[in-house]
């Protein structure tokens, strides 16, 4: 049975994805922690901490949110960790609830995101005479973005698979096209999605390249969205009823990491090693092991990125994520399916919500409620975030012992 | 740094960034942590590697290959677009650039290529100041 300091997923909530024009960014939090607070069958009064998360906003987004669905005075902590955001409000809940300051947290994820267009472009202002001046730290004398590399994410990720092909080989166009049809052809299953449409690969292929190898649908949909969760620990658990009990999702490992010093790192950002260091201490403080999972939502906010992950979360052997993709396991019929939600390039990526999400997505088949998308039996899932400069959150989830029991 | 720098009614040259030398034979430099030799082309405050902060200034071969590259179509405004962004690792040191003077397809661009350092004129200012950038060319 569960020990008194475990930490739980009492309730948690995802709107739906996609264009919200009659929903702000407050509207759609709202309906997020609401969600989450009605799943755990509690209210604003039991939490103790909330941690809030909106990269796109003026900044209080909590305060905002409370002064929606209920202002009782206790601490808001407003995070920003780029793609991480989401598991980093949740993480930090999760950190007050261990530590002892409270019982219950809450944490949510919210963006605005649709019609966005393209992330990481930046651009000089001009001044009315053009003079060459060093500014920054390159001391460039012009915008390096499209000079010297990009900073575009698609260019960016692309780079990410195109560095693992060259290293390993069996990396094509194709393959990266095929990841993406997977994840598209799993969407349609997913009423939640941003886009619920199945493409094949030569589709795919065809559609606008946005940075080779990535078209159009190979990389994530911005669009809008919320997800909120409500944590805590194994001791209050015991207290509520058997449902509360029964629907439970233990929270088996929680980390957090940034990327540490590579050669290389600051030329293309190093996604792979915070990775493989969160997964490592996942597994560890699980107690699990890759070949444990039942279902994995991992962060494929390009279809480039998919591939690596295979390999950073050591759902296959170093080297071997082509093999692995191509065995067919990551299919949701497969021997480990990954992103049966249909991934961020169909399901959407508005930021902020989008680490909260994935753990939505895990915690539906742990608790057998995932409709036509159920991965039968699923017992323990693991989702994955990373969000650029860089921040990477691995989440490791059981089910409750009591749900095998009913 | 410039040897035009003088004579001031010659227009002169700069680089796009700092760490491009121009010269007779144009090149990358960087600056290397004294304690463990990690490598850094912008301003630095301390090493991110050791933590150390002293530094001393490198010459980066110009011949490397192309460990990974994107071709991108869809850039940011005023981004010309296609260009083809790439990692080069120069003798065990990774540059970011552009790699240049060949057509920007999947054809003529392949991982693992040989490629060599190439500088080019972005245009000149309204004090008559040239901007050198640089980018890489198949070899």
């Amino acid at each position: 049975m569960s020990a008194s300091d475990d930490i739980w997923i009492l309730g948690i909530h995802m709107t739906k994805f996609g264009k919200h024009r009659d929903k702000d960014t407050v509207d759609l939090g709202a309906e997020a922690i609401i969600g989450a607070l009605d799943d755990g069958g509690v209210t604003m009064a039991d939490m103790g901490i909330l941690a809030a998360g909106n990269l796109m906003g003026s900044g209080s987004i909590g305060q905002q949110l409370q002064k929606q669905v209920g202002q009782t005075g206790i601490p808001v902590y407003n995070v920003s960790n780029a793609c991480a955001t989401g598991a980093t409000a949740l993480r930090t809940a999760i950190m007050a609830v261990k530590a002892g300051e409270t019982k219950m947290g809450l944490a949510v994820g919210v963006e605005k995101l649709a019609g966005a267009g393209l992330l990481g472009a930046g651009g000089k202002s001009k001044s009315d005479e053009k003079v060459y001046e060093p500014s920054g730290r390159f001391g460039a004398v012009e915008n390096v973005d499209g000079r010297i590399g990009t900073a575009t994410m698609p260019g960016v990720f692309a780079q990410v698979g195109m560095e693992y092909g060259h290293k390993y080989g069996g990396a094509s166009f194709e393959l990266f096209a095929q990841i993406s049809e997977k994840n598209h052809g799993h969407s349609t299953l997913n009423p939640l999605a941003a886009y619920t449409k199945a493409m094949s690969t030569e589709e795919i292929m065809n559609d606008i390249m946005i940075a080779y190898p990535n078209t159009r649908p190979m990389c994530s949909a911005n669009c809008d969205g919320a997800a909120a969760a409500v944590v805590t620990n194994g001791e209050t658990l015991k207290t509520l009823s058997l449902e509360q009990q029964r629907r439970a999702v233990k929270v088996s490992a929680s980390v957090l990491t940034s990327d540490p010093y590579q050669e290389a790192c600051q030329v293309l950002p190093d996604v792979n090693t915070l990775t493989r260091n969160a997964a490592n201490q996942a597994y560890e403080q699980a107690g699990v092991g890759p070949q444990d999972l039942d279902l994995v939502e991992l962060h494929d906010c390009f279809a480039t990125a998919e591939l690596v992950h295979y390999d950073n979360l050591m759902l296959c052997d170093e080297g071997g994520a082509v093999d692995f993709f191509q065995s067919g396991a990551p299919h949701r019929d497969g021997r480990l399916p990954v992103n049966v939600s249909g991934g961020l390039q169909s399901k959407g990526h508005p930021i902020s919500a989008t680490g909260i999400a994935n753990i939505w997505e895990v915690c539906q088949h742990l608790r057998n409620e995932g409709g036509p998308r159920q991965i039968e039996g699923a017992k323990v899932g693991l989702a994955h975030v990373i969000g650029l400069a860089s921040a990477c959150g691995v989440h490791v989830l059981e089910r409750s012992a009591l749900a095998t029991a009913a | 740094m410039n040897d035009a720098a003088s004579a001031t009614d010659v227009p002169t040259q700069v680089p796009l960034v700092d760490y491009l030398v121009l010269g007779d034979e144009p090149h990358l430099q960087a600056q290397e942590c004294m304690e463990c030799g990690a490598r850094y082309f912008d301003r630095r405050n301390a090493c991110a590697a050791c933590f150390a902060n002293s530094f001393t200034t490198v010459t980066i071969p110009n011949e490397g290959i192309l460990r990974s590259f994107t071709i991108v179509a869809h850039a940011a405004p005023g981004v010309k677009t296609p260009f083809v962004a790439g990692v080069v690792d120069c003798g065990g040191t990774s540059v970011r650039g552009n790699v240049i003077n060949t057509e920007p397809d999947p054809e003529h661009v392949t991982l693992g290529m040989n490629v060599k350092l190439a500088t080019y004129s972005l245009g000149t200012d309204d004090r008559g100041t040239e901007a050198i950038g640089f980018g890489y060319e198949p070899a």
